[in-house]
This record gives structure tokens, C-alpha cells and sequence, in this order.
């Protein structure tokens, strides 16, 4: 069900530096293609705000962009509707209606003494013909992208009742030739920031909680040690360096300590270890590989991948009782599993054949729905709201990023021209 | 001051390398400043901290020294990889003389200590794979440790499925990337 290929957006910003590395501008932008959407689109309009050519990067544009890229809603066209609305009040319903809109968003720009610009919207459900939202925002032009993915969070949360995801940010890993980027990017690819470069393979990003910091694997020592970064400063810690490998961070949920995979004491082992590197307790002992940890959004419970069964398999370890149960029964190879946010489930990678697909799997009815085909997807990552799963896919032999809706009928991918990019990483909710 | 937190590091990694349970006190390392450091290249990031590891390897003080048999192509101690088979863990009988050898060459050299390096190929989950060739990597030092090296002789470590030898995307590839290298410290 290909309803449409819709590039969206292209064009390259400036790059702006955050931390470790300054200047050069990120060569990883993401083109977003959306390959598949929900059976029915919600119509939208979404009016040009008044004013808004002042400036060179508007606001509405990206709002629509926005709202296109969650596959919940089409953009309805708002050509040949004249005086165009700007205001709640001089909307008329019958108009959009007659376009077959169920909603319209109007709104306006003024620019303020001090260098900052009001920024107003309202959005109108055509059918009822009443105000659903609206809001004022007073910024500098630098925060227009970040308040147009406000808006249309206000916009998505009014229409659909679930919590907006556009202004959360994703970190992934590029490889360019021989050198490793680990990336921070808005969530629609956009405002790539390179967070750390290296000649040796970096791996495993996981954003602390609170947003605040970056826990990764890097290989640069030859051999894999854990370090979390701060987002803000740029400065890294080495969160695991202990004999042998060290991987597999994953933040509990007050972002006060990690689970991670070390092999000090002897085959691959989880362990727990505060966020400054201090106070590590092992957790588990098998005679196998226990790894991948994953803690449920409860903080009560973590999702682990275990050969103990002789197969690579989902397990779930209940801290305090460490009672560990098998989760997945079906196939020889299920890997990689993430809780979702709403604590209902988890998503998983299984291998069907030669194929390597994600799966969800339900906590309560211990039931699993296929979400995608394969062959080489790897590395989910949760959205806030679990509706998006991002994840590593290949095509035409490089790495791209895909995601795909928690129900399995949106599909996106997200390219960056000649770039091999894996490992992406959803980010928290802002505070 | 940065030259002292390097320093300090190098000291921290020689030190780690010997015991088995302690880790450098998370020394914090600072952003690089500005484009200078940037547009040195492959440098930042990892350069600050490749620059520190690489001579933090390098520089390992070797008692004795390393001898000029490792490197000597007529010598068994020469070969340096052992492949596995497919989702196997069992070093195949083909291998056991050139484990032997390098057992043996620790076993006479006792400062000398290896790194075991496991790699995967690249089909499967990049964490679990990290698992698997870590596990490659164990199977060896296991029967290293049978035929007279010691624990303190030999650190296990894996690049999973990161570092693959050759590129392709068939089983001929995939064969020569499922192995273990032996490094000798110091090298």
C-alpha cells in the first residue's frame, strides 16, 4: 500500500557546533521518504502564517512537514482561498470543508523591538467549526524550527490525543569512509550535530532519561569501552573501562545508573553501574551470553537477550526478586529488545530464515505482530509516545534509517546522501 | 593541565591492563577547542582520545621485549588468526598448533601478554554480536590457558560484527571475518 513517495524536504542549513568537535558542517543531513501511511489521513490545512516571508526559514512549512512525516495526515491546499486566514476568526469552515478538510491551522508572525518575533497559531476544526488550540510563542528566528515543532506537537495532541513527537531530537551513528560520527539530530533529520568523531567504530548510543547525556560504546582503545557524554559541555567520562569488552549501556529511568555488558569476571555478563562510573554490582550469573539490557519505563524489571536456552532469546529479569523469565519462544534468533514507553510491550529483532526483521510483542497477551520485512533491520529505538519505532536498515548495500509505526502500516525511511548510518537512538521528551 | 589528564590516563590504562578488576577513576575528558583541533581531522573526539590510547598501547613498557620470532613469516608464532565456523565457538582442530605455538611462546615469556580480539561477521544484532565474538575470543584463551599461558597473560576482548576483514556479503566473506586475533602487547 504505497500511497505515496513524498520528498519533503532538502535543503542544507548552517551547521551549528555543539561540543566536542566545532566548524565543518554535518554531511548527514536526512531526507525523510515516506513509503507507506495509515489506511485514512486526517485532511489538513495549514495556512502560510501571515508575515511569514520576512523571514527566510518559515514556520508553517515546517509544521505541515511535521504532521505529513507522523503518516496520520495529508495536507489539504490552501491555493485560491482569498483574503488567506490568519486569524481563528476569519476562517471560514465552509471553505475548507468544501476542500475536505477536517482541520485548519492559521496563524502570524510579528517581529518584536528587541529582535524576537511573536509567532501565533490556532488551529480549527473545519467540521465543528470551533478552535481546538492556540498559542503565542515570542522567540528569535534561531528557535523557529524548535517552535514550529511545538506547534505541531499542540496540533497532533488536540487531533489525535497522544503526546507529539517532533520536538524531540535522535542521535545515530555515520560512517564516512573510515571516520565514525555520532550524531544529534532534531527528530525529522534535520540540524545534524556532530557529537563525537572517530577512526575506530563507535556503537550503541543511549540517551539518559533526563536528555542531559549520551552513553555509547567506542572501539578507539581497541576494544569496546562505555563512555557517557554530556550534551551539553561535551566532556565524556568513561562510564566502563574494565578488562576485556565492555558494551551494551541502557539508562534506568532516573537516569541515576546503567546496565551494562561487561566481561571482567568471565563471559558477557550484565552489571549494573552508576552514571559516574562508580558502584558497579554484577547482576545476573549464567553460564551463557547475557546482554542487550533494557529496562522496562517502571524501573522494576530488565528486558535482556540470553543464550542460556541454547538460542539467542528475549528474557525479562525482575530486579529485587532476579527472577528471569523467557519472553520469546518462536525461532532460534530473537535479539535487541526495547520496552516501549507505555509499558504494554517490547520491540524485538527476530531472524526468519535468512531475514532479520522487527517484531512487537505484547506483555499481557504474550502475543507478536511482524512489523517489518527485513533482510537487515536491526537497532529499534522507541518513540516517547511508542507509536514510531526508528531503526538500521539496508539499501543498495549501505546503511539507511527506517521507521515504521508501532501498528506496522507507516513506513519512513531516512536517508542521508553517501552515508552509511546506523545505530539511531530516539531521544526523551524535552523538559 | 590536559597534558596531565592524558598523562594520567596512559598511567591509569598501564596500570588497568595488568589487574583484572579495577578501571580508570572516569577521567573526564574536555571538548576539543574550536575548528583548529576540529580540521586536524580524524583527530578530534576520537582524536583526543585515540591520541591517548595509541600511545598509551605503544608505549607499553615490554620487559624483555617482544622477539623477532613473532614476526618471522617462516615461524608458526607468525599467524595470527584463527577462523571459526559458522555460529561456532569450537577452535577447529587445524588450529591447535598455532595455539599451541603462541601458549608455549608465553609460557617461556612470561611479561609477554596477548589481546584477544573476536570478530563476528556481519549478519545479527551488533550488541549480541560483540557477545558472540567475546566468546570466540574466550574459547581460545581457554585452550591457551590448558596448553601453559596464564590468566594475567591474556585480556579477551571483541569488535563484534564492527571490524570485518573482508567486505563482501556472501559466505566467503563472511568466513574469513568470524575470528579471533592474537596481538601481542606492545607491538
Amino acid at each position: 500500500m504505497l500511497l505515496c513517495l513524498l520528498r519533503l524536504v532538502r535543503f542544507l542549513l548552517p551547521f551549528v557546533a555543539l561540543s566536542l568537535l566545532a566548524a565543518a558542517p554535518a554531511r548527514a543531513q536526512l531526507d525523510i521518504d515516506i513509503i507507506g501511511g495509515a489506511g485514512t489521513l486526517t485532511p489538513i490545512a495549514v495556512v502560510p502564517f501571515e508575515n511569514e516571508n520576512a523571514w527566510p526559514l518559515g514556520v508553517s512549512g515546517i509544521v505541515g512537514a511535521d504532521l505529513v512525516r507522523s503518516g496520520l495526515f495529508k495536507l489539504v491546499d490552501y491555493a485560491g482561498i482569498v483574503p488567506r486566514p490568519a486569524r481563528a476568526e476569519d476562517v471560514r469552515v465552509d471553505d475548507w470543508r468544501a476542500r475536505g478538510a477536517d482541520a485548519v491551522v492559521v496563524g502570524s508572525m510579528r517581529a518584536q523591538g528587541d529582535g524576537r518575533v511573536e509567532v501565533r497559531f490556532a488551529l480549527i476544526d473545519a467540521v465543528k467549526g470551533k478552535q481546538l488550540a492556540a498559542m503565542t510563542y515570542t522567540v528569535p528566528p534561531a528557535q523557529f524550527r524548535a517552535t514550529a515543532h511545538r506547534i505541531a506537537d499542540v496540533i497532533y495532541e488536540a487531533l489525535t490525543g497522544d503526546v507529539g513527537v517532533f520536538s524531540t531530537r535522535i542521535a545515530y551513528i555515520a560512517k564516512l569512509g573510515p571516520r565514525y560520527q555520532l550524531l544529534v539530530a532534531e527528530a525529522d533529520g534535520y540540524n545534524a550535530q556532530i557529537i563525537v568523531t572517530s577512526n575506530e567504530p563507535l556503537l550503541s548510543p543511549a540517551w539518559s532519561p533526563d536528555g542531559t547525556r549520551i552513553a555509547y560504546v567506542s572501539l578507539e582503545n581497541r576494544k569496546p569501552v562505555v563512555y557517557v557524554q554530556s550534551l551539553e559541555t561535551g566532556r565524556r567520562q568513561v562510564l566502563a573501562n574494565f578488562r576485556g569488552s565492555n558494551s551494551a549501556p541502557a539508562w534506568s529511568p532516573d537516569s541515576r545508573r546503567l546496565a551494562v555488558t561487561l566481561t571482567k569476571d568471565g563471559g558477557s555478563q550484565l552489571f549494573l553501574i552508576n552514571a559516574d562510573g562508580t558502584g558497579v554490582q554484577r547482576l545476573l550469573s549464567s553460564p551463557g551470553i547475557d546482554t542487550e539490557a533494557n529496562f522496562t519505563p517502571d524501573g522494576k524489571s530488565i528486558l535482556f537477550t540470553s543464550d542460556r536456552g541454547g538460542t539467542p532469546q528475549v528474557y525479562r529479569l525482575t530486579l529485587g526478586s532476579n527472577a528471569v523469565e523467557r519472553m520469546t519462544f518462536e525461532g532460534g534468533y530473537n535479539v535487541s529488545p526495547r520496552a516501549t514507553p507505555d509499558g504494554k510491550g517490547f520491540v524485538f529483532v527476530r531472524r526468519d530464515g535468512g531475514r532479520f526483521q522487527l517484531a512487537i510483542q505484547d506483555f499481557a497477551t504474550r502475543q507478536v505482530q511482524v512489523l517489518t520485512s527485513g533482510p537487515q533491520d536491526e537497532s529499534p529505538s522507541v518513540s516517547p509516545n511508542s507509536r514510531l519505532i526508528l531503526y538500521a536498515a539496508e539499501q543498495g548495500g549501505r546503511g539507511i534509517l527506517a521507521a515504521v509505526s508501532s501498528d506496522g502500516r507507516v513506513k519512513q525511511r531516512l536517508v542521508a546522501p553517501a552515508t552509511d548510518v546506523r545505530e539511531p537512538a530516539w531521544g526523551p521528551l524535552p523538559r | 593541565m590536559r597534558k596531565f589528564l592524558i598523562a594520567a590516563c596512559i598511567a591509569v590504562l598501564l596500570v588497568g591492563c595488568k589487574s583484572t578488576d579495577t578501571q580508570s577513576p572516569a577521567p573526564i575528558e574536555e571538548p576539543a577547542p574550536g575548528s583548529a583541533a576540529a580540521a586536524a581531522g580524524g583527530a578530534t573526539g576520537g582524536a583526543t582520545t585515540s591520541g591517548v590510547t595509541t600511545s598509551g598501547i605503544s608505549g607499553a613498557p615490554m620487559a624483555g621485549g617482544l622477539g623477532p620470532e613473532l614476526k618471522d613469516p617462516k615461524n608458526i608464532l607468525s599467524k595470527r588468526t584463527i577462523y571459526f565456523d559458522y555460529d561456532s565457538f569450537v577452535v577447529k582442530d587445524e588450529y591447535r598448533a598455532q595455539v599451541e605455538a603462541h601458549a608455549k611462546y608465553l609460557q617461556t615469556h612470561r611479561p609477554a601478554n596477548v589481546t584477544l580480539q573476536g570478530h563476528t561477521d556481519e549478519r545479527g544484532s551488533r550488541e549480541y554480536n560483540i557477545a558472540l565474538g567475546q566468546k570466540r575470543a574466550d574459547a581460545v584463551k581457554q585452550l591457551m590457558r590448558v596448553l601453559g599461558a596464564t590468566e594475567i597473560q591474556i585480556e579477551t576482548v571483541s569488535f563484534g560484527k564492527e571490524k570485518p576483514k573482508a567486505g563482501g556479503h556472501d559466505e566467503s566473506a563472511w568466513a574469513q571475518n568470524r575470528r579471533v586475533e592474537i596481538i601481542y602487547v606492545g607491538e
